[in-house]
C-alpha cells in the first residue's frame, strides 16, 4: 500500500489497466455471460451514485428511484425503436433521456418535498409505481409503450458504421457485443464518479450535507432548502436516467417488469451495504450486490455435483443469503463496508473514527 | 432611520396569543435586549422575525427591505442572523464546514461550477476557506477548525453558531441565549466578544436571562410578557419598572 501512497500515478495506472483487461480475462475465464454481469454491475454504480446523491448526501429517503432509470430507458427506446420509427443517433438520445429524467426528477419533487422521513418514502414509492403501471398501461387509446409486452428492436448504440451491437475484430481480438458496451458503461460510469467527486467538496455538497443534518438550521443560514433538494433530486434523475438509457440500448429491449419496486430497493441496499455517502463505498455495493447474486447461480450446479439433486432453489438461498449479509450488516458495519469519515463518527457512540 | 422596525407583529396558536401586536425598533450599532419570563414569547418573537413561523399580522422592515412573511433564507439574505437556544449546528461537520455552509447565501457557484472547478468557483472556495478561519479566530476557535462540531465543549459550539451566523454577514445579529449554560468565565469573554462586533458595526439584538449580562451589555431593553410588550426602555429603567417586577415576581401591581 505503501508503495502506491508516494506514487498514486502507479496505483492509478495500474488500477485503469486491470479494468480495461477485465473483460479479456473474464471472457476466457468464465465465459461471455460473465461481461454481461460487469455491464450490468457498472450500470448499477451509475444508478447506485445517483441515488447516493438523492439518500446519501442530502438524507431523502426516495424509495421510487428505479422510475428515473425507467424514464430513461423508455426515452431511449422510443427515440430509437420500430415503435415510432424514429432511429435518432446516440449522442443525441443519451441527453434527450437525461433531461427528461431530470424533467420528472422536479416533477416529483415538486409537491412532495415538503415532506420528510417516512412520508417522503411512502410518497417516492407511490410514484415509481405510477411510472411502471403508466408504462404498462400506455398502450391504449393510443399505443405509445406497448404495454406489458414492452419494446423490441431498439437500436444498439453505435458511432459512426461502427455498432456496438455486434462483434468485431479489433487489433486482432474478436469482440462481441458485451465487450464493447463494458467499455462504453466504464467511460460513463467514470463521468458519474468524476462528477460525484466534484460536488461533495463543493458549495452545492455542503449544503446537501446541511440539510441532512438540520434541515431548519440550513433554511436559516440562507440555504433555498427547496431548490437544493429539487436539485438533489434531479441530479440523482440524471445519473438514472442516463443509465436507463444506456441499459435500454444495451438490452434491446425494454418492458415494465425491469422497473420494480424491488429494483429501487436493491439500488437502496447497494448504498446502505457499501457506505452511504462515500462514493468508494458505494460503487463497491453496486459492484458486489451484482456479481454476488449471479456467483450464488453455481451453487444449484455444485448440489447436482455433490448431492446428486438440487436440494435448495438457488433463486430462494439468492434471497435467504442476501438477507442474512444485511442483518448481519446492520448488527455489525452499520455504517456499510466502506463507511465516509462522517458517516463512521455518526454511528459510533464515542464518536471516535 | 431605525435599522429593523417592527410594528403590531402578532402569532396565534390555535387558541394560544404567542404574540400580540409587538412593536419595537432597534437602531444601528444598538444592543438590544429581549428579556422575560419563561414562555413570555421571546423565541417566538425571533421565529417571526427569522421567517421558521409565518407571523399572522404586522410588519418587518430591515433597512427598508420588507421582511414579513418571506421565506427564512431570504431574510437571512436581506441581513438577519440568527442562532438557537438549544444549539443547531450541522454536528457531523467540521467547525469550518459549519462556517462555509454561513458563506452559502453570499457565494453563488452551482453545479457546473463545481464539476468543471473554474476559476470563478477555486476563488471562490478559497475565499470562503479563508473568511471561514478568520471567523474561528474572530471568536476564538480557530485550533478546532478541523474538530467535528460534536466533539467541540459546549461554550464552543455556542461560538461556532456565532462564527457561522457571522459568515453570512449579517446587518443584525439575533442572539437566543447566548448565554445558557456558561460559566461565568465563559460569560465574560462572550460579553467582550459581543461588545467588539458591535465596535466592528453590528447591530445586535439578544434574547437572555443572565440578568447581570443583560444590564452590562444591552444599550436598550424590550420586556416582554405573555406574548405582549409590557416596558422598554434603557437598563436603569426597566429594572425600576414595576410592572417588569410583577411580571418576574408575579406580585400585584400597586
Amino acid at each position: 500500500m505503501k508503495m502506491f501512497r508516494s506514487r498514486p500515478w502507479l496505483g492509478i495506472s495500474l488500477l485503469v489497466a486491470a479494468l480495461l483487461v477485465l473483460p479479456l480475462v473474464v471472457d476466457a475465464s468464465l465465459g461471455r455471460s460473465w461481461v454481461r454481469v460487469f455491464d450490468f454491475a457498472l450500470l448499477y454504480v451509475m444508478l447506485a451514485l445517483g441515488l447516493n446523491i438523492v439518500v446519501g448526501y442530502a438524507g431523502l429517503l426516495d424509495l421510487g428511484y428505479i422510475a428515473f432509470y425507467a424514464v430513461g430507458a423508455y426515452t431511449w427506446a422510443l427515440l430509437a425503436s420500430p415503435q415510432f420509427g424514429l432511429h435518432l443517433p446516440f449522442w443525441a438520445i443519451l441527453p434527450i433521456g437525461a433531461g427528461v429524467a431530470a424533467l420528472f426528477g422536479i416533477l416529483l419533487g415538486t409537491p412532495t418535498l415538503r415532506l420528510r422521513g417516512d412520508y417522503l418514502a411512502i410518497v417516492t414509492l407511490g410514484f415509481g409505481e405510477i411510472i411502471r403501471i403508466f408504462l404498462n398501461n400506455l398502450n391504449e387509446p393510443v399505443n405509445i409503450t406497448n404495454g406489458p409486452q414492452g419494446i423490441t428492436l431498439i437500436d444498439p448504440a453505435s458511432l459512426g458504421s461502427f455498432s456496438l451491437g455486434q462483434a468485431h475484430s479489433v487489433f486482432g481480438l474478436e469482440l462481441s457485443a458485451p465487450h464493447f458496451y463494458y467499455y462504453l458503461f466504464l467511460l460513463f460510469a467514470c463521468g458519474v464518479i468524476f462528477i460525484s467527486l466534484r460536488l461533495e467538496n463543493s458549495r452545492i455538497g455542503r449544503a446537501w450535507v446541511a440539510i441532512r443534518e438540520d434541515e431548519i438550521a440550513a433554511a436559516a443560514m440562507g440555504i433555498n432548502t427547496r431548490n437544493i433538494k429539487l436539485l438533489a433530486f434531479a441530479m440523482g434523475a440524471t445519473f438514472a436516467g442516463l443509465a436507463g438509457g444506456l441499459f435500454a440500448s444495451f438490452q434491446g429491449f425494454v418492458s415494465p417488469e425491469s422497473f420494480n419496486l424491488l429494483e429501487s430497493i436493491m439500488i437502496l441496499c447497494m448504498i446502505v451495504l457499501g457506505g452511504m455517502g462515500h462514493i468508494p463505498g458505494v460503487i463497491l455495493g453496486a459492484v458486489l450486490l451484482t456479481v454476488l447474486p449471479e456467483a450464488l447461480r453455481y451453487v444449484g450446479d455444485l448440489q447436482r455435483v455433490t448431492l446428486g439433486r438440487v436440494l435448495i432453489d438457488p433463486a430462494d438461498l439468492r434471497m435467504l443469503l442476501f438477507g442474512l449479509a444485511l442483518v448481519l450488516m446492520m448488527l455489525f458495519r452499520p455504517a456499510g463496508l466502506m463507511p465516509s469519515i462522517r458517516r463512521k463518527r455518526e454511528f459510533s457512540e464515542t464518536g471516535q473514527p | 432611520m431605525a435599522l429593523l422596525e417592527v410594528s403590531n407583529i402578532s402569532k396565534v396558536f390555535g387558541g394560544l396569543k404567542a404574540l400580540s401586536d409587538v412593536s419595537f425598533t432597534l437602531g444601528r450599532g444598538e444592543i438590544f435586549g429581549v428579556i422575560g419570563p419563561n414562555g413570555a414569547g421571546k423565541t417566538t418573537l425571533f421565529n417571526a422575525l427569522t421567517g421558521l413561523y409565518t407571523p399572522d399580522s404586522g410588519e418587518i422592515r430591515l433597512d427598508g427591505t420588507h421582511l414579513f412573511r418571506r421565506k427564512p433564507h431570504e431574510i437571512l439574505k436581506a441581513g438577519l442572523a440568527r442562532t438557537f437556544q438549544n444549539i443547531r449546528l450541522f454536528h457531523d461537520m467540521s467547525a469550518l464546514e459549519n462556517v462555509m455552509v454561513g458563506r452559502h447565501a453570499r457565494t453563488s457557484s452551482g453545479v457546473l461550477g463545481a464539476v468543471l472547478r473554474s476559476a470563478r468557483t477555486r476563488a471562490e472556495e478559497a475565499d470562503s476557506r479563508e473568511r471561514g478561519q478568520a471567523l474561528l479566530s474572530r471568536v476564538g476557535i480557530e485550533r478546532h477548525s478541523q474538530v467535528l462540531a460534536r466533539h467541540l465543549a459546549y461554550g464552543d459550539q455556542r461560538r461556532l453558531e456565532i462564527a457561522r451566523a457571522l459568515a453570512t454577514e449579517p446587518k443584525l445579529l439575533a442572539l437566543d441565549e447566548p448565554a445558557a449554560g456558561m460559566n461565568s468565565t465563559e460569560k465574560q469573554s462572550l460579553r467582550e466578544l459581543l461588545l467588539s462586533l458591535r465596535q466592528d458595526g453590528l447591530s445586535l439584538m439578544l434574547i437572555e436571562h443572565d440578568v447581570k449580562l443583560v444590564m452590562g451589555t444591552c444599550d436598550r431593553l424590550m420586556v416582554l410578557d405573555y406574548g405582549e410588550k409590557i416596558a422598554e426602555g434603557l437598563p436603569v429603567e426597566i429594572r425600576a419598572n414595576s410592572k417588569v417586577i410583577a411580571a418576574y415576581l408575579g406580585a400585584e401591581v400597586a
